[in-house]
């Protein structure tokens, strides 16, 4: 990310301006910043969700801002995988068919599943891996789950088809302190064996702990507010 | 295929606004399609009033206004024909047989017919129906008369009933024709036609209850009791029209022209279809508007359907944010949402069709015993086809607006999952 300015349209006008900051392969990243702060403005970036004004966001070699905006969805498809804060699964949606969603978007991560089983079997194994049972729940609604099993649940889709990047939006503020102590250790061992970077942002320093690096936001943007 | 069952899946989870969009769209349609079939069954059965008599002839006049005095039974004649003209018309080679009509008279707003018993063997209606009594029998004698169903039904009679003919056509008669009180010997069968609403009677009873009279008013000290006039010759002097049948149809335009150059008095004959034509012309703004009004319906409920997919759009905030993070594109978002609104429309314009076609199975029926008007149980006219077409593409076409507002918000809604 290189001399990246960027606004958001619409007030209260909120301008994130980024000099420089480079993410190694496979690191595990951990983004502190306050509430307000432009976290979610940085993974947007990050994720091709919105552009910048100037400069680039380059990502596995390829420049996000050169792409068309139906190419940066496909991107998206193709090598990431997301996890919000909170209400990240599809209400009405089985559980198997939110995990499967990004399957359904993105050719690489379905070849990736199918090399080695089918994909419903995969997902089977990836929510075992995070502390789920998946034959008791994979066919129930995914508004009948805990906002703990839900977050598990949206960790088993980021990581299926094994995505180069996992970028997680404070996805442990709803869970208590011992769940999110087990949540992160299985979202760290599963990026681990598929070799996946993981960028989590959080204004909690005290998880700080398990990451490979923890960069504090103020000190690689600078952010403005206008008031109105 | 997960993309569409979690569409499906997100449809029915909001099940009863869904339903409800569906209902209002099926109750448009239904409206839409039934007003159509009204329409082109009230069209039939108008066209349908008259049908088997060749020329309808009457005083000169033109021939909407003859129509409808004639078989409308509607305003006045200006003037009437002699009984000499009529006769002379009769003998006319080429007619196979005539009705004389005389109007003039009323009973309590109902019309007075008076003719004689071949206007039962020769006035057709729908397609060369006869007219049939559901009770009692034909005038047979001269203070006899034939009502029709309507007039049955709303005056309460029954066969035997003593009736009094009011002279003019007013509802309340000033005058009554009371010193020759006529009995009821036939009620006939509801036919949808003006039929219904006349009392007919014999064209010698219409001379008989005038004999005493002269400028419209009896004359005082003349009255001529109800026995001593059956003993009087009771040949009419004029008549009001006449149907007339020919012994060839090709014959009509030369029988038509006879009549209308007749030296000795100005008549004219009319053909009762090409006059129904033109009296359709008329009367057919109301279909226009009546196609207005049922559009409009459907619009309203295209409507609600727009403002139920954009009252939801909100809480499927969260819906768009997850999918374009999973990499959706914008064309799959608004795909979803414009096909959302195109299965909604589709499925009501279904239901619409369907409950249309069984309610006119189970009512036709009953329409027509009560209305008089046969609605043909038909498929859909290719007319029908292209609206019911044009309002699916109408619903995708309203849903796109809330697709685009919901692509929209799931842009400037970034990384954020807002609910």
């Amino acid at each position: 990310m290189r001399d990246v300015v960027f606004t958001w349209p619409g007030r209260p006008r909120f301008t994130m301006s980024i000099d420089e900051f480079t993410v190694e392969r496979g690191e595990r990243l951990l983004l502190i910043g306050p509430s307000g702060g432009g976290k979610s403005t940085l993974l947007s970036l990050l994720a091709g969700i919105v552009t910048p004004d100037d400069g680039s966001v380059e990502i596995l070699g390829t420049n996000l801002s050169q792409l068309s905006p139906a190419a940066r969805d496909q991107f998206r498809a193709e090598h990431f995988g997301i996890i919000f804060q909170m209400f990240n699964l599809l209400p009405y949606g089985t559980v198997i068919d939110n995990v499967l969603l990004p399957l359904s978007f993105s050719k690489s991560r379905r070849d990736n599943v199918e090399r080695n089983s089918s994909a419903a079997g995969q997902a089977a194994r990836l929510l075992a891996s995070l502390g789920l049972q998946p034959e008791q729940i994979a066919k129930h609604r995914a508004s009948s789950l805990s906002v703990g099993q839900q977050q598990r649940v949206a960790a088993a889709r980021a990581l299926i088809g094994g995505p180069e990047l996992i970028v997680a939006d404070e996805p442990t503020s709803s869970l208590d302190r011992i769940s999110q102590q087990e949540f992160l250790e299985l979202l760290f061992n599963d990026a681990g064996k598929a070799g996946s970077t993981l960028i989590m942002v959080s204004h909690d320093e005290t998880l700080a702990s398990d990451f490979t690096r923890v960069v504090h936001l103020d000190d690689i943007a600078k952010t403005e507010r206008e008031q109105s | 295929m997960i993309v569409i069952r979690l569409a499906l899946q997100s449809l029915s989870a909001r099940w009863l606004t869904a339903l409800l969009s569906v209902l209002a769209i099926a109750f448009s349609v239904m409206l839409l399609l039934g007003v159509e079939k009204v329409r082109t069954g009230a069209r039939q059965s108008f066209a349908d009033t008259i049908s088997g008599t060749d020329l309808i002839v009457g005083a000169r006049t033109g021939s909407v206004q003859l129509l409808l005095y004639s078989v409308f039974r509607i305003g006045n004649a200006t003037n009437n024909i002699t009984w000499k003209s009529y006769t002379d018309i009769a003998s006319h080679p080429d007619v196979a047989w005539t009705v004389p009509m005389s109007l003039g008279d009323s009973h309590k707003g109902f019309r007075v017919l008076g003719t004689t018993p071949d206007y039962f063997e020769h006035y057709r209606y729908r397609s060369g129906n006869k007219l049939t009594l559901s009770e009692g029998k034909v005038f047979s004698d001269l203070f006899d008369a034939v009502i029709g169903a309507d007039v049955a039904a709303s005056l309460g009679y029954s066969v035997g009933d003593k009736i009094v003919i009011g002279h003019g056509l007013g509802s309340v008669s000033f005058l009554e024709h009371d010193d020759k009180p006529f009995r009821v010997s036939g009620i006939l069968r509801k036919t949808g036609t003006p039929v219904d609403r006349t009392v007919h009677v014999g064209l010698k009873a219409i001379e008989a209850i005038h004999i005493d009279w002269q400028q419209g008013t009896p004359v005082p000290g003349q009255s001529i009791s109800a026995e001593d006039v059956r003993k009087l010759d009771l040949k009419p002097q004029a008549i009001t029209a006449a149907l007339i049948g020919l012994k060839s149809r090709l014959a009509v335009f030369r029988v038509q022209r006879a009549i209308n150059e007749y030296p000795q008095e100005p008549l004219s004959a009319v053909l009762p279809g090409a006059a129904l034509q033109e009296l359709w012309g008329l009367v057919g703004v109301a279909e226009t508007a009546l196609g207005a009004v049922s559009a409009m319906v459907v619009a309203t409920a295209l409507l609600g359907m727009i403002t139920m997919i954009l009252t939801t759009l909100n809480e499927r905030r969260r819906e768009m944010a997850i999918l374009r993070s999973v990499g959706a594109r914008p064309v799959t978002v608004l795909g979803l949402l414009a096909t959302e609104a195109g299965v909604l429309t589709l499925a009501g314009v279904l239901l619409g069709t369907i409950l249309l076609y069984l309610v006119l199975a189970i009512a036709r029926p009953l329409i027509d015993q009560y209305y008089g008007l046969n609605i043909a149980l038909s498929a859909p006219t290719a007319w029908e086809f292209t609206t019911l077409a044009a309002i699916v593409l109408a619903g995708i076409v309203a849903g796109l607006g809330p697709a685009i507002l919901a692509y929209r918000r799931s842009l400037a809604d970034g990384m954020t999952v807002r609910v």
